[in-house]
C-alpha cells in the first residue's frame, strides 16, 4: 500500500508528464484512414508531431485548426469547420478525431455543438466519422487523453447490436502504455485460442513501421470503422490497464457486452489469469506454445532473481505503466524506492511501495540518489548521467533508441524479455568491491591518511 | 496585450526586411505571414520560435509559463550544443492547472521563479508566455519586473504566445526581448577592434565550433553569438562589438538592424554553408572590421586562410566528385538553406531537381535564380504525397529535408539526409561542407538500398509476367550507385 502524494512545487522541473491532447491524438492514430485534429494553435500540433516522429520514427498524421489570437477570442467554429473541410478534401479520411487543447478549453468552445452544425451544413461529409474528445492541456496527462478519446470513439462509433453476439469475437481495449509490439503480441495470444479480436485502438497495424505500397496522408492502418461499429456483437471485452475502465464500461452500457479488466499483463501471475480467461471463453485448452513460454519465463525468473533481489529501483512512468512494471519488479524481489507518476489513478495506492508522488523528473532525481537502477522514458537520460545510474528506458517518448514501437512488456514472452533486458543491465553495472568498501565510518580511510 | 500587439506591428514594419517594404500599408498591417490554414497547416508557433531562438543561451533558466503541453511535449528536443553550462537543457514549466486558469497563474509564476533562483541560481531567468496564460490575462511583464527587483537578478519576459503567429515571428519577438531587456545591460571587461557578433546562429550539432577556430586563428573574437553556445553576460555586453554577421536568413534581422541603429554596429547577411559562401563570409567580416578600425593586414591574413582552407576542402571533396556526379537532389528546406545548400551541393556536381521556397524571402529566391538559373525549379508548397511521387518515380536520387518529412523518402525506399535543426551532424564551414558531402555519399551508397528495393521472391515471381519492358523504360529506376535493380521499384508501383 502506498500513500499518494502530490508535489507542492510551483515550478515543474524536467517534466515527466505530457499533455492530454497528444494522448488523445495517439488513440485516434489506431483507426484506419484516420486524421487526428488538435483544436488549438499551430504549436500544439507541431510539438505533438515532433514528439511522435522522434518516438515512432514514422510519418505522423496530425492536423491543427490553427487558432490565431483573434479566432481564439471570437470562438473557433469557423476554424473547426474549415479544418474538417480541408482535411476531407485533401486526405479523404474515414475519421477525423478532434481533441481540444488548453487554448480552446479556456475559451470554452462547444465542439460537440460545432460538429452538429457541421453535420447540418455539410451532408456531403456524412461518410466521415467525426469524434470529439475534451482534452484540456491544464488537466490530467497523456493517458487521460488516450482514455478520453477511446471512450468517445466507443460512444460515437459503436452501434447498438441488432443481432446476437458473433461466436468468438472479442473486443480488446489496450491502454496507451502498450506499444504496437505489445498489441501485436496480445492479438496473437487471443487468436491462438481461436478468438477474433477487434482492437480499439490498434496501433499494431498503424505504427508498427511496415512499409505501405503507396503514400497515405492518413494513418497507414488500424481498426476499420466497420469493425468498431460491430464491437457491440462481441462476446466479451478485454480491457488492459485501469485507464480503459471508462471505455469498457461505456461499451458495456451501450451494447451490453460484459468486460473484464486486466490491470496489467506484465508478470507470470498476471498472464496466468489472462490465459485462463481466454481458455474459459473459447472452451479451448491453453495452447502448447504458451505452456512452453510460461515455463521459459519461470526459468528466466529463476535465473534472474539473483540480480533483482534487493535492487532499489527509481521508477517514473504514467500510472498504468508504473503499476505494471512496478508490480512485476516487486515480484522479482526489487524494492521500489522511488516512484513518480503524472496523474491520478486508483491503482497508485496499490503499488507495492511506501509512497507514489505525482511529480516530475526533478522529484525522481532527488529520490533516486541511492538507487541501483533508474527506469523512465528517454528524458531520464540526463539524470541517469548525473547520478551515474544504470538506465532502462521505458514508455513514451523514447527518442534516443531504435525500436520503441516494438518494446515488449506483456505476455510471458514480453515479461521474459524484460527479465533479460533489465537483468543484463544490472549485471553489467555490478559493483566491484574495493578495500575501502567495508571500512568503518569513524576510521579515516587509508587514502586520506596517505594524502596527509 | 497592447504592448505585445504594438511589438508585433513593430516587427512587421521592420525596415530591414524588404518583403515588408514592398507591401502597401494595409497589407503590412496584416503582418508577415498569411493566415494559417486550418486543417492544412504545419510547423511551429510563435512560442516555439521564441524558445528556439533563446534556448541556446546556455546558463539561463528557461521557464515556460503555461499548461504542460508547451514544455512537457517538447523539451529536450533540440541539439544546440554548449561548451559550458547545461542548465538550458533543464525543462522548467509552471504546468498550470485548472485552478490557475480560473484564478490566474501569476502567483504560481512568481513562486516558480523564486524556486528556480533558490535551487539553481542562474545569472538570469527567461520567462516564456504561452497562449492560455495570455488568454486569462496573466501579465508576465509585471511579474518578471517584480521578481527581478525582489531577487536581484534579471528576469526577462519573452512575450510570444503561440497563437500570435508562426515560428519566424517568434524568433523576432525573442529578439525584441533581448533588445529590450538584455543587450546593452553590461559592459565587457575589455574590447578589441576585432570583436564581432554572430546573430541567428544557434550552434546546432556544434556548428559554431566548426567556424570559430578559423576566427580564432585570424584573431577575431566572437564577443557574443546570439544565441548559440552563449552565456547571458555575453549577450548583455554584445552592444560593444565592432561588426556583426547575421546568419540564418531573416530570423533575427530586427536584432541586427536595431543594434546597428542603436550602437552603430554594421552587419551583413552571410552563410556558413558551402565553400564559396564560407569564404565570402570571412571576407565580409574582415572588411567590416577593417572599416571599423581593425588593421588592414587582416584582409591579407584572411585571404591566406581562405586559400589554404579552400584548397584543403577541395582536396577532401575530390574523391566524391566522381561518385556523386549527376546524382539528383530534392531539397525541402527553407530560408537561407534553400540557396546556401544549393550552392554547396553544386560545388561537387550534384544536380538539384527542386528546392522548396516556402519559407524563403524574396531575396532568398533571387539568390536561388542566380545560382540555379532562371528555370530553377522552386517549389512553393509541396505536399508529402507529391514528394513521395517524385521520389518513388525516381525523379530524384535523394531527399534532403527536416526530420518530419524523412519518412516520406524512407517509405519510398529512397535515401534521405537531415539538414534541419534536429540533425546530429554539423555541416558548417569548410570542414562541415566536406562532412555534408561525406554523409550524402554514405546515404546514397549504403548497401541497404539494393536489399530493400528487391521485392520478396514470391512477389517477384507473381509480378514477372506483368512486368513489361515498356513500363521499365518509362520509369528509369533509381540509379543508386552500385544498385543493379533498375526500375524494380517503379515497376512494382505500376503493377500494384
Amino acid at each position: 500500500m502506498a500513500s499518494v502524494v502530490k508535489s507542492k512545487k510551483a515550478c515543474t522541473v524536467n517534466p515527466l508528464k505530457m499533455s492530454q491532447p497528444v494522448g488523445g491524438a495517439l488513440a485516434f492514430m489506431g483507426v484506419r484512414g484516420s486524421m487526428p485534429l488538435l483544436h488549438g494553435s499551430q504549436g500544439c500540433t507541431s510539438f505533438g508531431l515532433v514528439l511522435f516522429v522522434r518516438h515512432f520514427r514514422e510519418s505522423i498524421p496530425l492536423q491543427t485548426t490553427a487558432m490565431s489570437e483573434v479566432a481564439t477570442v471570437l470562438g473557433g467554429y469557423e476554424n473547426v469547420e474549415q479544418a474538417v473541410l480541408n482535411i476531407a478534401q485533401r486526405t479523404q479520411p474515414s475519421l477525423i478525431g478532434i481533441c481540444s487543447t488548453g487554448v480552446t478549453e479556456t475559451k470554452g468552445d462547444d465542439v460537440e455543438g460545432f460538429i452538429t452544425l457541421i453535420r447540418e451544413r455539410h451532408p456531403e461529409l456524412a461518410h466521415i466519422g467525426l469524434v470529439y474528445a475534451s482534452t484540456p492541456d491544464f488537466k490530467g496527462a497523456f493517458q487521460d487523453g488516450w482514455a478520453a478519446a477511446v471512450t468517445r470513439m466507443v460512444e460515437t462509433l459503436v452501434e447498438v447490436p441488432t443481432g446476437p453476439p458473433r461466436r468468438g469475437q472479442v473486443n480488446l481495449l489496450p491502454g496507451c502504455h502498450l506499444t504496437p509490439g505489445d498489441i501485436e503480441e496480445l492479438r496473437e495470444i487471443i487468436e491462438a485460442f481461436g478468438l477474433a479480436p477487434v482492437i480499439l485502438p490498434d496501433l499494431s497495424d498503424s505504427l508498427d513501421g511496415h512499409i505501405p505500397d503507396d503514400f497515405t496522408p492518413t494513418t497507414l492502418g488500424g481498426t476499420t470503422l466497420a469493425d468498431i461499429a460491430g464491437m457491440g456483437r462481441s462476446e466479451l471485452t478485454l480491457a488492459v490497464g485501469e485507464q480503459m475502465r471508462p471505455a469498457a464500461a461505456a461499451l458495456g452500457a451501450k451494447t451490453g457486452v460484459p468486460y473484464v479488466l486486466f490491470e496489467r499483463l506484465t508478470g507470470l501471475v498476471a498472464n496466468d489469469a489472462f490465459l485462463m480467461r481466454l481458455s474459459e471463453l473459447s472452451g479451448r485448452p491453453v495452447p502448447a506454445k504458451y505452456r512452453r513460454q510460461r515455463s521459459q519465463l519461470e526459468d528466466a525468473m529463476l535465473d534472474g532473481h539473483f540480480f533483482f533481489g534487493g535492487c532499489k529501483v527509481a521508477l517514473g512512468a504514467e500510472p498504468d505503466l508504473l503499476y505494471a512494471v512496478g508490480s512485476f519488479l516487486a515480484e522479482m524481489g526489487c524494492q521500489i524506492a522511488a516512484a513518480v507518476t503524472t496523474t491520478e489513478s486508483p491503482l497508485l495506492e496499490r503499488l507495492p511501495c511506501d509512497e507514489v508522488l505525482i511529480g516530475d523528473l526533478e522529484d525522481l532525481e532527488q529520490r533516486a540518489g541511492d538507487c541501483d537502477l533508474l527506469i523512465t522514458h528517454a528524458h531520464g537520460r540526463q539524470l541517469a548521467e548525473r547520478l551515474q545510474l544504470p538506465f532502462f528506458r521505458l514508455g513514451l517518448p523514447m527518442f534516443d533508441r531504435l525500436g520503441a514501437a516494438h518494446q515488449l512488456t506483456v505476455g510471458y514472452r514480453g515479461t521474459r524479455g524484460l527479465v533479460f533486458d533489465i537483468g543484463n543491465l544490472l549485471l553489467a553495472h555490478g559493483h566491484e568491491p574495493g578495500p575501502d568498501d567495508w571500512r568503518l565510518a569513524h576510521e579515516p580511510a587509508a587514502a586520506t591518511l596517505a594524502a596527509d | 496585450m497592447s504592448t505585445l500587439s504594438s511589438k508585433i506591428q513593430d516587427v512587421f514594419n521592420e525596415p530591414g526586411c524588404d518583403k515588408n517594404q514592398g507591401k502597401s500599408d494595409k497589407e503590412r498591417k496584416k503582418g508577415c505571414t498569411k493566415q494559417l490554414q486550418p486543417g492544412g497547416a504545419a510547423g511551429g508557433c510563435a512560442f516555439d520560435g521564441a524558445k528556439i531562438a533563446l534556448q541556446p543561451i546556455t546558463d539561463v533558466a528557461h521557464l515556460v509559463h503555461g499548461p504542460i503541453a508547451c514544455e512537457g511535449n517538447s523539451w529536450d528536443n533540440r541539439g544546440a550544443k554548449s561548451s559550458g553550462s547545461r542548465l538550458y537543457r533543464t525543462g522548467f514549466t509552471t504546468d498550470i492547472n485548472e485552478t490557475d486558469v480560473v484564478f490566474g497563474g501569476e502567483k504560481r509564476l512568481y513562486k516558480s521563479i523564486r524556486e528556480i533562483v533558490d535551487k539553481y541560481d542562474p545569472p538570469a531567468v527567461f520567462v516564456y508566455q504561452t497562449c492560455v496564460p495570455a488568454m486569462i490575462g496573466d501579465d508576465i511583464e509585471v511579474v518578471c519586473k517584480a521578481a527581478s527587483e525582489k531577487f536581484g537578478k534579471p528576469v526577462v519576459p519573452v512575450n510570444a504566445p503561440g497563437f500570435v503567429g508562426v515560428k519566424n515571428l517568434g524568433n523576432k519577438l525573442a529578439g525584441e526581448a533581448l533588445l529590450e531587456h538584455v543587450i546593452g545591460t553590461r559592459e565587457p571587461d575589455y574590447t578589441t577592434p576585432y570583436d564581432i557578433n554572430i546573430i541567428g546562429e544557434y550552434n546546432l550539432a556544434g556548428e559554431l565550433w566548426q567556424v570559430k577556430p578559423l576566427l580564432d586563428e585570424l584573431g577575431i573574437r566572437v564577443l557574443a553569438c546570439i544565441s548559440g553556445d552563449a552565456k547571458y553576460h555575453e549577450v548583455a555586453q554584445s552592444h560593444r562589438a565592432r561588426a556583426a554577421m547575421m546568419v540564418c536568413s531573416k530570423a533575427m534581422i530586427n536584432v541586427s538592424r536595431k543594434m546597428e541603429e542603436r550602437y552603430g554596429i554594421p552587419f551583413f547577411e552571410g552563410s556558413f554553408y558551402g565553400i564559396g559562401d564560407m569564404s565570402d563570409s570571412l571576407r565580409e567580416i574582415a572588411r567590416l572590421l577593417i572599416e571599423r578600425g581593425a588593421d588592414a593586414e587582416l584582409s591579407d591574413r584572411t585571404e591566406a586562410l581562405i586559400a589554404r582552407e579552400e584548397a584543403r576542402a577541395w582536396a577532401a571533396l575530390e574523391p566524391y566528385r566522381e561518385r556523386l556526379a549527376g546524382k539528383r537532389v530534392l531539397l525541402i528546406t527553407g530560408g537561407v538553406k534553400s540557396w546556401s545548400v544549393v550552392a554547396a551541393l553544386q560545388e561537387v556536381g550534384l544536380e538539384i531537381v527542386g528546392t522548396s521556397v516556402k519559407k524563403s524571402t524574396r531575396e532568398d529566391k533571387e539568390r536561388i535564380k542566380e545560382i540555379m538559373g532562371e528555370e530553377a525549379h522552386m517549389i512553393e508548397d509541396m505536399t508529402p504525397r507529391e514528394m513521395y511521387r517524385m521520389l518513388s518515380e525516381a525523379r530524384a536520387d535523394i531527399m534532403l529535408s527536416g526530420g518530419r518529412s524523412q519518412f516520406v523518402a524512407l517509405k519510398a525506399k529512397m535515401p534521405w539526409m537531415d539538414i534541419n535543426q534536429e540533425r546530429h551532424h554539423a555541416f558548417a564551414g569548410y570542414v562541415g561542407m566536406v562532412e555534408m558531402i561525406r554523409r550524402l555519399d554514405l546515404a546514397l551508397h549504403n548497401p541497404i538500398w539494393q536489399q530493400v528495393r528487391t521485392p520478396a521472391p514470391w512477389l517477384a515471381a507473381e509480378a514477372s509476367n506483368l512486368r513489361s519492358l515498356d513500363v521499365a523504360q518509362r520509369n528509369p529506376g533509381p540509379s543508386g550507385g552500385t544498385s543493379p535493380d533498375l526500375g524494380v521499384t517503379a515497376c512494382l508501383q505500376a503493377t500494384a
